[in-house]
């Protein structure tokens, strides 16, 4: 199971990247083989405030819905549109392709809450 | 609680087995994929293991009539080796379970019912029960495999010498040897494609999945888990108890008359279902497909303008056609095809129409 280093991650299973303080954010490896294959994902609006643990979307498989947690609060920059005609993106590539929306953080303190790899890899265990 | 297993469990990790919860028993949703195994039985064949389901023997002298006055389908109809489909219902008029009845000798009859409500069929039955009855639970006697998909006609043929013309649709033979297994054949299934479900006794279910996945593999067999069986079952219109049918359901509304015959002598539920009949069926169980983007699911509600006229029994995206469609039961005047409706996904109203079902034909 591919859980990359330089990445934080949430107890719900998304992962965080920082960028020019800005925040990327999609789901894990795990998260994505837990669920199967993606058949929908639901993203907000760019410029839509989105609050840390609160659900900011949604990911459908072909047999359940999950919801998107937030890991940090913040301002939503961009999404990732081709998610929309190519939900299979978040099986295939979880960490690259699918991330999902990059946020303006509005607190970042949040982030020290966040696990690391190591102390994410013990979490799905 | 601790979940209950079938004698397969073991089984499932060899191949990738992801196992959840479902009503009690811990059973695999998927071995590769929903997707891959859906399309595995569309197009070659796929291996499920469906021990789970309820098994209740009824035997004896009334057995016949007795099975009459319980089930709505006319029993009579059935000759040893024959199998029927039938729903058993409540005095007002709903439904207590769909199940399959096989005729195994004269007077000797073999219930299938639905795993989560083996129990609640069997003291159903058993609280109706008559004179020069008996009425046997013997599901944890019984293994049960399905192999569904065009190939599986060749791989029993291989594995049995038993050819589709020896056994047509809805029949089956007893005492067939699969690699020295005694098992029962029979020529149905849950999926909407040609293939067979076999039984066995519990301890050699093992080995008959082996023998299955060994003769398999060529024709490209692969193993399909609940997830595949409710997507293969869903886009053939075949209704699921606990959401297509349900004790606030009736077999009308369900659109199942084929397996009621209101003509035949009185039996659990007659009256009532011969009353909705006469007085207008209310509800009617249609396929919807979303217009906006979004998937309907199992219990989102239906509107027409401010007014709920029903909701969403099973929906998904359709592994084959990615289509996002769902099975609904609505008020009969919305039933058009082509009535516009809108479903509620996470607190919008989306558009949404009536369409043709089922979504597939083999």
């Amino acid at each position: 199971m591919s859980i990359p280093s330089n990445l934080l991650y949430s107890k719900d299973h998304e992962w965080v990247r920082t960028e020019d303080n800005k925040i990327i954010v999609g789901i894990t490896a795990f998260a994505q083989e837990e669920l199967g294959d993606i058949v929908f994902v639901e993203l907000p609006e760019v410029g839509q405030n989105i609050t840390a643990n609160e659900s900011f979307g949604s990911v459908e498989s072909v047999k359940t819905v999950s919801d998107l947690i937030a890991p940090v609060s913040g301002t939503v920059l961009e999404i990732n549109e081709e998610l929309s005609d190519q939900p299979e993106l978040v099986n295939e590539s979880p960490y690259e392709k699918a991330w999902m929306i990059v946020i303006e953080p509005s607190d970042l303190s949040e982030l020290e809450s966040l696990l690391n790899a190591e102390q994410y890899e013990q979490h799905i265990q | 609680m601790s979940l209950k297993r079938t004698p397969l469990f073991d089984v499932y990790k060899k191949y990738g087995g992801k196992t959840i919860d479902f009503g009690g028993w811990e059973l695999p949703v998927q071995f590769s994929s929903i997707k891959e195994e859906h399309i595995a039985v569309r197009e070659r064949a796929g291996l499920f293991d469906v021990s789970h389901m309820g098994e209740i023997l009824i035997k004896g002298e009334q057995s016949l009539s007795f099975l009459q006055s319980i089930l709505t389908n006319d029993i009579s109809k059935l000759t040893p080796g024959k199998i029927i489909y039938t729903l058993m219902c409540y005095e007002n008029g709903t439904v207590v379970d769909d199940l399959l009845v096989y005729m195994l000798g004269i007077e000797e009859y073999l219930l299938v019912v639905n795993a989560s409500n083996t129990e609640k069929d069997y003291e159903w039955i058993n609280s109706k029960k008559i004179e020069n009855v008996t009425i046997e639970n013997v599901s944890s006697d019984w293994a049960q495999l399905a192999i569904q998909g065009p190939a599986s006609i060749e791989i029993i043929e291989k594995l049995t010498g038993i050819s589709s013309d020896e056994i047509k649709y809805f029949t089956f033979l007893d005492e067939v040897d699969i690699k020295g297994i005694q098992v029962l054949l029979s020529r149905t299934g849950y999926t909407g494609e040609d293939g067979y479900e076999i039984y066995c006794q519990s301890f050699e279910a093992k080995k008959l999945w082996e023998a299955l996945m060994d003769e398999g593999e060529e024709y490209g067999l692969i193993p399909c888990g609940l997830g595949a069986r409710d997507t293969l079952r869903f886009e053939v219109k075949y209704p699921l108890y606990g959401q297509e049918i349900t004790d606030e359901i009736t077999p009308l509304e369900a659109g199942l008359n084929f397996a009621v015959k209101l003509q035949k002598e009185d039996f659990i539920g007659k009256s009532s279902l011969l009353a909705q009949k006469e007085s207008g069926i209310p509800r009617k169980l249609v396929g919807i497909e979303m217009i906006d983007n979004g998937i309907p699911r199992h219990g989102y509600e239906i509107f027409v303008g401010d007014v709920k006229i029903g909701h969403v029994t099973t929906g998904t995206q359709v592994p084959s056609t990615k289509r996002n469609v769902g099975l609904a039961l609505i008020n009969v005047d919305f039933s058009e095809i082509g009535t516009p409706l809108e479903v509620v996904i996470r607190n919008k109203k989306l558009r949404a129409e009536v369409v043709q079902t089922p979504f597939y034909k083999r």
